[in-house]
């Protein structure tokens, strides 16, 4: 069984004053990612017109749309518009490597693709390892035998102690503040419960995708209710291989999930990079629709 | 013997010495320096030294220093011995860091590309997937010119057992050569007589052929070369000046530079203009913003893009840093058999990754001769960083628990032990500690090497003393031919690729800051004018509320200058200011200048110290005049009259216009008290040609004549207005086939204006306003070039 899914994203920016011509990376469109998701058709639009346009797959093996804007804006807007057919399965059965043997099991992968776990075991630009973070991962994982054990564990553990707050924290806050407070969205989730499993030996990566949200039963879906969203990846041994877990919602990610790609933390992998900041002169806002066809 | 500078030198025990044998006979290389300065009186021989001395210090030339809080520019340390290496051992260095160079190239290509030697096991792949200098984006993509690495340098020293070793590869953006060149020029200046005997190579014709090479490495002819510096803050600020300023290439900050569409570019007065060649002294993950480190404010938004689409050559590649991490120096003996299909000739100090289990049973077997520190480094070993540990001196079962926790974190090198050279220590030959940095750069027939270097010499014994930061000091390397060698002198000869460089167009960066150059130098002497009439006046009525005073209160108080210090706080700024932006635009500027400005800031302080207001202010201020004079010829008049010299020139002139237009606005008010007319054309310098010209006594008529109207004194309006006018018409894009720049009309309106005006017309309004007209201009030229 697959699913398939037609994903529109729309991003706006307005800003007080005409900015500059400004150069940017967009990460906004899902992977074909073998035996997860594959694309069927993917297109972004931006408005206005590009000085400047082309695409690249960067080293994750994310599509990523370079543009240069032209000068003089007080509005952009970036539009995307993709098919994606979701095939991932969920494991229900753990075949990851005890803790004990996990870094014998990282040791052996000889290799520097994109998926090798040697990637994302150190501390990485947005992921440094905090200690108060550590000493809660390893609080809360002492019971846990296996790598999938401690990845739940942990994944819950944070679900419970971190209040989902989409005003507490923005996206350059930094882990341990946002874990100090003990809130944020699913960025600081994500990239806490990364620099916890990479304290327990563990590689963690972080994950771009989207979202779909199911209404309540007998309630109409709001246009734009979906979301863009984060998650995380962890190697979990040579037969397990990755596996994805969500913590703000605290489960494995599922054909809810869809992915744009993968890094070693947000920096990596940012919807936009780029974009001028301008203090308070700046709105901007996005929405999403996953809708299944 | 005339000196005892000789008779007491006693090499260190088991330490080898480069000048003394075992036997304590001083070696057959050095035998001629030995005698030659064992020939010299004490007082001869201060008096050669301090030639050197003089040559540093008048060229300018310093580093940088950081200390707890804060950094600053430190004379250069010069160790004035040279350290002389016999041409035939270096032959022998030179072929085994050639291979060296090969084996750099060889691995740099595999980690941004293949990466075969992690997937045959022959690399940990967490050294590199952990590596922060390890750059993502760059792998993949293969450089234009078909090499990653065109410049490197090592860092050697030489072992107990008298054999070179190679401490650390320098492939990023290695430092050096230019200090290397004031190094020799200062040395052969001491040692002048016996450097035109000694058959020492010259250094010249490497950095030329260097020059050649990157010339070369354009794709088209009107490309350009361009040296990317972090700027005036960084340690080695000066050397990217001065490399820039002798090899002829534009010094270029990453906010000069642009990326338009996949080719690079840099902001000049003419618009963006194709950079073909960058030779980056920025590490590598500042370059882009975008997609390298996003907290950069160094770097230039694209760069990797335009390296993508072959836009231009780096040199070295992006991404070269991670050749430089301590824990190859483990792998680079083995993998040179892999990839260069021979063992290493020129060995690197032994190092164990501690992350191999018998790597760390032979350090736990020798652990009294071993250092711990991060693999994770890319520092010299002989840097203590403070993240070194003995290994000695843990116990072995701490070490052994150490080694099993953290060893994949760690590397263990056998602790250096450097050979010794001398060094003039209180006046006699003393032997310290010494690092050798070489370097080899790429050309078209294959590496070369710089026939020299640049030594590190200990301040002590320890051999961990050898840092600048810490005391160290530099000396001169000469390599010494047992024939006569080619004479090359480093001043321009006649040899084809000496001819003439073509400027380039002027990145508006520096065209920014010699206007600005032009207009606080401008300032400044207007300000100790001002001053130097205010305290004149003091002096002679010795009443400071007399209304002559008080009418040119205004003028001070708009440069923020307050008269009651005699020499004032808003004076010192300044000439902080002009030596600030000139610091920004050192590359374009000739040390004499710069020693002049330096001059003035120095002798400006002092007497800010002591100076008291009245006559003893007045005569500091004409002190200061006479050194300002100083500093406008040099600067001024020796500059080549490119387009650097055009933005001087206009910041110059519209600074002087802007204040003449307020003083004459102010002192031919008819409200100013009487005597302000003389005081204006005192301040106007023109005393004798008004007494010429006008035999009458001063009326407002006469003084707005001169002053403001008259084309042939060179301190009027008018003649900067004219002066403006004509520089202006000589930008780039001014005058169209007579469709003239909105700067180049608003230059014209004003000459226009000046030209018909009556003396009677010059009211203080109508002179106000043309001040006003006259600083839209620096407006209007921002837009347009800046």
């Amino acid at each position: 069984m697959t699913t398939r899914y037609r994903i529109h994203l729309s991003m706006q920016y307005k800003f007080d004053q005409p900015v500059a011509a400004g150069r940017q990376l967009l990460r906004l469109s899902p992977a074909s990612i073998p035996g997860l998701q594959q694309v069927v058709s993917r297109r972004v639009t931006i408005r206005p017109k590009a000085h400047e346009r082309r695409s690249f797959t960067d080293f994750f093996g994310t599509q990523v749309v370079e543009v240069v804007l032209p000068t003089g804006q007080t509005e952009i807007n970036y539009d995307m518009l993709a098919e994606v057919i979701c095939t991932g399965e969920s494991d229900s059965f753990d075949l990851s490597a005890p803790l004990a043997d996990l870094a014998g099991q990282i040791a052996v992968v000889t290799s520097l693709a994109s998926g090798s776990p040697h990637h994302f075991l150190v501390p990485s630009p947005r992921v440094p390892l905090v200690r108060d973070i550590a000493d809660f991962a390893r609080d809360v994982t002492q019971g846990a035998v296996t790598a999938r054990e401690a990845v739940v564990a942990l994944g819950l553990a944070l679900h419970e102690a971190l209040a989902f707050d989409d005003q507490a924290t923005d996206v350059d806050t930094p882990i341990d503040i946002a874990f100090g407070g003990r809130h944020g969205v699913c960025q600081d989730f994500s990239q806490i419960m990364i620099s916890g499993l990479r304290s327990l030996g563990i590689p963690a990566a972080y994950v771009s995708g989207f979202l779909r949200t199911l209404p309540p039963p007998g309630q109409k879906k709001l246009q734009g209710a979906d979301a863009m969203h984060a998650w995380v990846r962890a190697w979990t041994g040579g037969e397990a291989g990755w596996v994805d877990y969500d913590p703000t919602n605290a489960c494995f990610a599922n054909r809810d999930h869809v992915v744009i790609g993968y890094g070693r933390d947000y920096s990596d992998a940012a919807p936009v990079v780029g974009m001028l900041r301008m203090g308070g002169a700046q709105t901007s806002g996005h929405a999403v629709d996953v809708e299944e066809i | 013997m005339s000196g005892d500078t000789l008779g007491s030198y006693r090499t260190l025990d088991g330490v080898p010495d480069e000048f003394m044998d075992d036997m304590g006979q001083i070696r057959p290389v050095w035998q001629r320096f030995a005698s030659y300065l064992d020939g010299l009186s004490p007082s001869e021989r201060a008096a050669h030294l301090a030639r050197a001395d003089q040559y540093l210090l008048d060229s300018g030339v310093f580093y940088r220093q950081y200390g707890r809080d804060q950094s600053a520019e430190r004379p250069w340390p010069l160790s004035h011995i040279p350290l002389l290496i016999d041409e035939a051992e270096w032959r022998e260095l030179t072929a085994g860091l050639f291979q060296r160079a090969d084996l750099l190239e060889a691995l740099m290509a595999d980690l941004y590309g293949p990466n075969r030697l992690v997937a045959d096991g022959k690399l940990p792949p967490e050294l590199v997937a952990g590596n922060r200098e390890w750059l993502r984006p760059m792998v993949g993509l293969h450089p234009r010119s078909g090499y990653f690495l065109h410049f490197l340098a090592f860092e050697l020293g030489r072992g107990p057992d008298g054999k070179w070793w190679v401490l650390a590869d320098r492939t990023q953006a290695p430092s050096g050569a230019g200090y290397a060149l004031e190094n020799r020029v200062a040395t052969s200046r001491a040692f002048s007589e016996l450097y035109a005997r000694q058959n020492v190579y010259r250094l010249a014709g490497f950095f030329r052929s260097f020059r050649d090479t990157l010339t070369s490495l354009r794709s088209e002819k009107d490309g350009r070369v361009a040296i990317l510096t972090p700027g005036p803050l960084n340690e080695t600020y000066f050397e990217h000046a001065y490399i820039a300023r002798y090899l002829g290439f534009n010094l270029v900050q990453g906010e000069d530079l642009a990326v338009d569409r996949g080719s690079l570019m840099v902001r000049t007065v003419s618009g963006l203009r194709p950079v073909d060649v960058l030779w980056r002294r920025l590490d590598g993950s500042y370059a882009d913003p975008l997609e390298l480190d996003h907290s950069s404010r160094l770097g230039t938004p694209g760069m990797v893009s335009a390296l993508r689409a072959g836009g231009f050559t780096m040199v070295n590649a992006l991404g070269s840093g991670v050749l430089e991490t301590r824990a190859f120096m483990a792998f680079l003996p083995k993998l040179a058999e892999s990839l260069t299909g021979r063992p290493l000739d020129l060995p690197n100090i032994a190092t164990w990754w501690c992350g191999d289990p018998v790597a760390r049973e032979a350090v736990q077997c020798t652990a009294d001769r071993m250092i711990l520190s991060p693999a994770m480094a890319w520092g010299l070993p002989i840097e203590a960083d403070g993240a070194q540990v003995r290994a000695g001196e843990l116990t072995p079962g701490d070490l052994a628990e150490r080694l099993e926790r953290e060893g994949r974190a760690l590397v263990a090198q056998e602790a250096v032990t450097l050979s010794t050279t001398p060094a003039l220590v209180d006046g006699t030959l003393q032997p310290r500690p010494f690092a050798l940095r070489v370097f080899l750069a790429r050309t078209a027939s294959g590496w070369s090497i710089l026939p020299g270097g640049f030594a590190r010499i200990g301040a002590s014994p320890d051999p961990a003393a050898i840092n600048m930061q810490n005391g160290g000091s530099a000396a001169d390397v000469w390599i010494v031919s047992r024939n006569p060698v080619r004479e090359d002198s480093m001043l321009p000869s006649a040899t084809p690729s000496d001819r003439r460089v073509t400027f380039g167009a002027l990145p508006s960066r520096s065209a920014d800051n010699l206007f600005w150059l032009g207009r606080y130098i401008e300032r400044t002497e207007g300000v100790i004018r001002l001053l130097r009439s205010y305290h004149a006046r003091l002096a002679e009525t010795g009443d400071p509320d007399n209304p002559q005073l008080n009418a040119m209160l205004p003028l001070l108080t708009a440069h923020g200058v307050d008269p009651a210090q005699g020499i004032p706080e808003g004076l010192l700024s300044s000439i902080e200011a002009a030596i600030a932006t000139a610091g920004q635009v050192r590359d374009r500027f000739s040390p004499d200048a710069w020693s002049a400005l330096d001059d003035i800031q120095r002798t400006a302080t002092r007497m800010a110290t002591r100076v008291t207001p009245g006559d003893d202010a007045a005569r500091a201020c004409s002190k200061l005049l006479r050194k300002m004079a100083g500093i406008t010829g040099l600067v001024h008049e020796n500059m080549y009259r490119a387009m650097g010299w055009r933005f001087l020139s206009i910041g110059r002139l519209h600074e002087r216009a802007m204040g003449m237009a307020q003083m004459l606005a102010v002192l031919s008010d008819p409200q100013a008290p009487e005597g302000a007319l003389d005081l204006a054309i005192e301040l106007g310098d023109s005393q004798l040609t008004h007494r010429r010209r006008f035999t009458v006594s001063t009326s407002r008529a006469t003084v707005i004549d001169l002053l403001a109207l008259d084309p042939l004194n060179p301190r009027s309006l008018r003649h900067q207005i004219d002066a403006l006018r004509e520089v202006i018409d000589s930008l780039p894009d001014a005058n169209d086939h007579g469709a003239l720049s909105p700067v180049a009309k608003a230059a014209l309106r004003l000459y226009t204006a000046l030209a018909v005006a009556e003396p009677e017309d010059m009211t203080p309004e109508v002179l106000l306003r043309l001040r006003e007209e006259i600083g839209a201009l620096s407006t209007l030229l921002t837009g347009a070039y800046l």
